[in-house]
């Protein structure tokens, strides 16, 4: 029997489960020529440069208008129950946890996997169907490393720093809405805010930022670099660079939580 | 020996290509191909689309695998050079993409210093800028280096898309339907610029094509394709002597139709 035949035999969900485990390869061998490449000279600054001003840089006007927002919506939400136990001076560090702890490092997530996620995997898969990716192979550059480890790389280290610009302005968000109610001044509040944040709380929001964004990087990167199909493949790559990393970061969020609380 | 004003040397074979053969699933693409190029020769192969023709050239550089059979380029055997020393045999070997390839996030003048850059990071700005104006004079477009792919016409990017190959001065150039797409006119003057590359930087070529002008102009030898094996191999006019079959059909479209 030819392959075509066994193939048309096979039970629809077989060859679904058959995919999702090929796939789950592919993605595991891609991880590994990730590391394997990234720590092999030489290294591309210039490029590693450009897409962190492109995965930072760019990010940082979203990134601020979404952390004032939940920063002043997550306070006018919390003080009428606060109030009704008379504790409206607990405002400053609740918002503050629930910035460090939660918001922060998934929304910054967020944004960027359908921000940068979506460019990444449509950049590179455009550069796939049009064959830039072979040109460089038969120019003697390595692509990967050219294209994948700095996109990565540079996803892996801005998100982390974009996460902590983000809990900043969104602890400013909470401020500038508890000062116009309580008049509470600057120092106070950032006092009262950060009392109650441990080493843990930080070490838990950089472990989950820097696994977001390495996952963001992977994913997207994956979904541009293996893109067939011509434009509806760009297109595509696109689609499930940003599908695919949310529902990771969700997974991890959960995964990580658990682990920390359990250490906590 | 010397043949259309160039001197071949058919004591030394570039490319040496023995029983060659690719499947993709149930297709089966090339079927036992033997081929040989030898120094300072222009080689055309013909045939009709989808025959294996860009995948024959696509295995030459190590794109593809081959199934079964053996491509020794430049004394390598190219299936079996590991990454580093595949790298170093592709600075030998250009290669012009049908669809030109141009990195279009680049301008002209980055898309040919990019692999100079990288390849040999010693350069300085003056000798790369130098280079680039020597490859640019070479393929006609001295004013384009500052142009994006997307300002260019399918006739001044493939030109460009050659000189990107060209900057690395490679021993071998492979060419991806030169010609594909373009009017009559930009087709002679690519047919020119292919015959003025072998005279200028001393290359040995194979030319994919199914375009008959072109493989007369530039072709030292013609091999004809079909179903995955060459079915007559000889100059052009020793090719099409016999228009029979699929050589007639090829004739008749190109020349009469």
């Amino acid at each position: 029997m030819s392959s075509t035949n066994e193939k048309q035999d096979k039970p629809v969900i077989t060859a679904k489960i058959d995919g999702f485990f090929i796939t789950f390869y592919d993605i595991a061998v891609f991880i590994a020529r990730f590391f394997r490449e990234a720590f092999r000279p030489p290294v591309e600054w210039g490029e590693f440069v450009r897409q962190c001003y492109q995965v930072g840089y760019k990010s940082l006007a979203l990134v601020t208008v979404t952390g004032f927002i939940t920063g002043v919506v997550f306070t006018e939400q919390s003080r009428p129950t606060l109030s009704e136990f008379g504790v409206t001076a607990w405002l400053p560090s609740l918002v503050a946890i629930a910035v460090v702890r939660a918001l922060a490092p998934l929304i910054a997530a967020l944004i960027c996997a359908g921000k940068v996620g979506s460019s990444i995997g449509a950049e590179l898969g455009s550069m796939k169907v049009t064959e830039q990716i072979d040109a460089m192979e038969v120019s003697a550059i390595n692509p990967f490393r050219y294209l994948i480890v700095t996109r990565v790389t540079a996803m892996t280290i801005c998100l982390p720093l974009l996460m902590f610009y983000n809990a900043l302005i969104g602890c400013m968000g909470s401020y500038f809405d508890v000062h116009a109610h309580e008049q509470t001044s600057l120092i106070a509040f950032f006092d009262n805010a950060f009392a109650q944040i441990t080493f843990l709380d930080y070490t838990t929001a950089l472990t989950k930022a820097i696994l977001y964004g390495f996952t963001i990087g992977i994913v997207s990167c994956y979904q541009g670099w293996n893109a067939t199909q011509g434009t509806m493949g760009v297109g595509k790559a696109a689609n499930v660079s940003v599908i695919v990393s949310m529902f990771l970061i969700f997974i991890e969020e959960v995964i990580i939580v658990h682990v920390f609380n359990s250490i906590r | 020996m010397k043949e259309n004003g160039h001197y071949i040397d058919k004591n030394e074979t570039v490319i040496k290509i023995r029983d060659l053969y690719k499947s993709f699933g149930d297709k089966h693409v090339l079927q036992g191909i033997d081929l040989d190029v030898f120094k300072g020769e222009n080689v055309v192969v013909l045939g009709r689309s989808g025959t294996g023709k860009s995948v024959l050239i696509k295995i030459i550089i190590g794109l593809l695998k081959p199934d079964a059979g053996t491509v020794n380029v430049l004394g390598e055997e190219v299936d079996q050079l590991r990454d580093a020393d595949l790298r170093a045999l592709r600075l030998k070997v250009g290669f012009s993409f049908q669809s030109s390839a141009l990195y279009d996030s680049m301008t002209v003048g980055e898309n040919l210093a990019f692999p100079l850059k990288r390849n040999n990071r010693s350069l300085t700005r003056d000798q790369i800028r130098k280079t680039i104006d020597v490859v640019l004079d070479a393929i006609g477009l001295p004013d384009t280096i500052n142009q994006y792919p997307s300002e260019l016409s399918g006739g001044q990017k493939k030109r460009i898309g050659i000189g990107r190959t060209l900057i690395l001065r490679p021993e071998i150039m492979l060419y991806d339907e030169p010609t594909a797409g373009l009017d009559p006119i930009t087709c002679m003057e690519l047919n020119k610029l292919i015959n003025a590359v072998k005279e200028r930087f001393n290359t040995s070529s194979i030319i994919i094509t199914h375009d008959l002008t072109c493989a007369k102009e530039v072709g030292d030898r013609v091999a004809v394709m079909d179903e995955g094996r060459f079915v007559r191999q000889g100059t052009f006019d020793e090719v099409f002597t016999e228009k029979e079959g699929l050589i007639k059909s090829f004739y008749d479209y190109n020349f009469i139709q």
